[in-house]
């Protein structure tokens, strides 16, 4: 069992981090909507998946309808499909979300939770569950050899992005005067209102701001794994477990958690790869125990 | 006196065997299958199609009476498959059901089929426990099975020179099964197995394992799962730029798989299928019937549907009758041969036994039309791939 060379071990610790990357973004979207609009975001794994769709849909289907003119590349594509993701994300907020901020964080579960359900339903019925190809940019084909490994480019590229993407969120939010004032209004939004800011504006958008990062996420994943309907929600359990152990609500958590754990599940990998998916929830159950507000998170 | 006799008897004798020849004066199929899931490429509302042709095909009658066909989804649990067959066996009138995705619910219909004498055709059922120790002598396991899926590539390859395999397993029963069933075939030609790994089921990233199979320095790295776990993990060998050096062999492949991967990424793979539509005229002419309804080309599983259904309907006709037991014995003395099945005998434990084809997937420049994807390498001979009858099956005891 502890036969493992280092070479392997350093190649696994490479996966798991790149899965981590994964993990960290689509948990710090969760953690900044749960943060903010106190709602448990059930589509999140369904707004990815239709990131992902529409990252395709722009490079193999608008050419044939509209012309090869139309075609999106991935560049484009990942900047414009989180942005109509974060648009349909802004809809949903402010058509059905904002009734239910009075009500238990039940209702928001139940009705994101019916969301996703409803958007898998319609790329099912429309793709078939097989799903789709997309290759990455020929930019980033090919790979490098590092000696322990070969690292395709593209996989380097999703671990510097995110890390970047995280870096810029966590600096956005903890760092400069708007997220001053998310954070104000996630303490007390009656007072940040009467001092002239407009609280609904900020949800409505904080909203967006959430889902598009699970559509860059969508975008980023699209090259690595097959595009089907499903491929959200069998993510999203691993994501939850990570919000739960980084503190719900906490960002720098959240981006924490999601790193560390893809490296756990990788070195799991490594030793006892049947334990794999259950690691995570058995650090989550740890954790619950031990300090129910989470590793990051404050008791209230 | 003696007339007399004869004559109640002849009566009474004739009275029955008008009553025993169509029950309920309507034979009915049933398709139960995976209409939402994972599955439902692979079988869903295609196997439906296809049950439907082979319907048509018969002129929507036998013995004169009319054929009708219901369909369901079993979300792929057996206890929602036992229950809506139940439901089909008391009220539904329905004679026989076919499909499976799920070898599990074969499973859980063929115990109920047993005590209410009607007939099981699992067609993308796969596992060889329907032949084993729950084996019951109502069930046909038609299109084929995973000895026989994997015996076909697992011999092809190792005949090749390519002697150390490396397994990547989906962990649950259908993937050990798998497994098993190809190490079995490797080990008895003269080969080895130098490791494997069990993912979680489903699986979505397969980078740790592939690259485990890599540092094996196997020549081949058999995938023992199915669907979107093959499809990720053959586009993620050729991400690690593994399918450069050594041999990807997904153990089974549907042409849906094969559809969404690209020719680009699935180029130069074995693969074994019970069925393939580009094969021959007959193959050809029904595929097209098919695609004509679907749009789609079937998979070995949704043409199996088709076969279960026609031969199905033919053992009836040729019995007059649809008494389980007869149309069984039926079956078991025809030759099997239509667009999709050939040379197929049904043996005794529920496996038919039919000729299989290894098969090349092209290169997408040797690809000259939408689904032109295989080159069929050999037909393989029934008995050269399937199991020997398991001894846990104990039919007629």
């Amino acid at each position: 069992m502890f036969d493992i060379s280092m070479q392997a071990l350093a190649a696994q610790l490479l996966v798991g981090l790149i899965n981590g990357c994964f993990y960290a973004m689509l948990s710090m979207g969760l953690a900044i909507i749960f943060g903010l609009l106190n709602i448990i975001n059930f589509a999140h794994g369904a707004q990815f998946m239709v990131a992902a769709f529409l990252a395709w849909i722009g490079f193999a289907q608008l050419p044939l309808l509209l012309g090869p003119e139309f075609k999106v590349n991935f560049w484009a594509a990942l900047v414009l499909a989180p942005l109509l993701v974060g648009g349909l994300g802004i809809l949903l907020e402010k058509t059905l979300l904002k009734r239910l901020y009075h009500l238990d964080h039940l209702y928001g579960l139940l009705l994101t939770f019916g969301v996703a359900l409803v958007l898998e339903g319609a790329f099912r019925h429309f793709y078939g569950i097989s799903g789709v190809s997309y290759d990455p940019p020929a930019l980033l084909q090919g790979g490098v050899d590092l000696g322990f490994m070969f690292l395709p480019v593209y996989r380097g590229f999703v671990v510097v992005a995110s890390l970047l993407i995280c870096v810029v969120t966590w600096y956005l939010f903890e760092k400069t005067r708007l997220g001053a004032l998310l954070r104000a209004g996630t303490e007390n939004p009656k007072l940040l209102q009467a001092f002239g800011v407009n609280i609904p504006l900020m949800i409505t958008l904080t909203y967006g701001f959430g889902v598009a990062l699970a559509g860059i996420a969508g975008v980023m994943a699209a090259p690595l794994m097959q595009i089907n309907p499903l491929m959200g929600s069998n993510l999203l359990n691993i994501v939850f477990a990570v919000v739960v152990i980084g503190g719900l609500g906490s960002i720098l958590g959240a981006i924490a958690t999601g790193l560390a754990l893809g490296l756990l599940e990788g070195l799991t990998k490594v030793f006892y790869p049947e334990a794999s998916t259950v690691v995570v929830f058995v650090i989550m159950a740890l954790v619950l125990l031990l300090r129910p507000a989470g590793m990051f998170g404050k008791e209230k | 006196m003696q007339f007399k006799q004869l004559s109640v008897c002849l009566a009474a004798c004739a009275a029955l065997a008008a009553h025993a020849q169509v029950s309920d004066d309507v034979v009915k199929i049933g398709v139960l299958n995976d209409l939402s899931g994972i599955y439902s490429d692979l079988s869903g509302q295609g196997s439906v199609t296809a049950a439907r042709l082979a319907i048509e095909e018969m002129g929507g009658k036998v013995l004169g009476k009319p054929v009708e066909l219901v369909f369901a989804d079993h979300q792929n649990k057996p206890d929602v498959a036992a229950n809506l067959a139940r439901g089909w066996f008391d009220q539904g009138k329905v004679d026989m059901v076919t499909d499976f995705p799920t070898a599990s619910t074969a499973l859980a219909v063929m115990e109920i089929a047993k005590q209410k004498n009607r007939i099981v055709m699992p067609s993308s059922g796969l596992a060889t426990a329907i032949l084993g120790e729950k084996c019951t002598p109502l069930t046909a396991q038609w299109t084929t099975n995973t000895y026989a899926l994997a015996a076909g590539t697992a011999r092809a390859l190792v005949k090749e020179g390519k002697k150390n395999w490396y397994f990547i397993t989906a962990d649950y029963t259908f993937g050990h099964s798998l497994e098993k069933d190809a190490t079995e075939v490797i080990k008895a030609d003269g080969g080895t197995v130098v490791g494997s790994s069990r993912h979680p089921f489903p699986g979505g990233d397969f980078s740790s394992f592939l690259l485990k199979a890599q540092a094996s320095k196997a020549d081949v790295i058999a995938l023992a799962n199915a669907g979107n776990d093959t499809v990720n993990a053959i586009k993620q060998a050729n991400e690690y730029g593994i399918t450069r050096k050594q041999i990807v062999a997904p153990l089974l492949t549907y042409i849906s798989d094969v559809h969404s991967i690209g020719l680009d990424k699935a180029q130069g793979m074995y693969l074994s299928e019970a069925f393939y539509w580009d094969f021959d005229e007959r193959s050809r002419a029904w595929s097209k019937k098919f695609f004509e309804k679907q749009k789609r080309m079937p998979t070995a599983a949704q043409a199996g549907v088709y076969s279960a259904t026609l031969n199905y309907l033919r053992a009836v006709q040729a019995a007059g009758t649809d008494e389980a037991k007869a149309v069984m014995a039926q079956l078991r003395k025809m030759t099997i041969d239509d667009a999709v099945i050939r040379n197929g005998k049904l043996r005794e434990d529920g496996a038919l036994v039919h000729d299989m084809l290894l098969l090349q997937v092209k290169a997408p420049s040797e690809s000259k039309a939408p689904w032109d994807y295989y080159k069929v390498k050999t037909v393989l001979k029934g008995a050269d791939v399937y199991p020997p009858i398991s001894p846990a099956c104990h039919i007629g005891q």
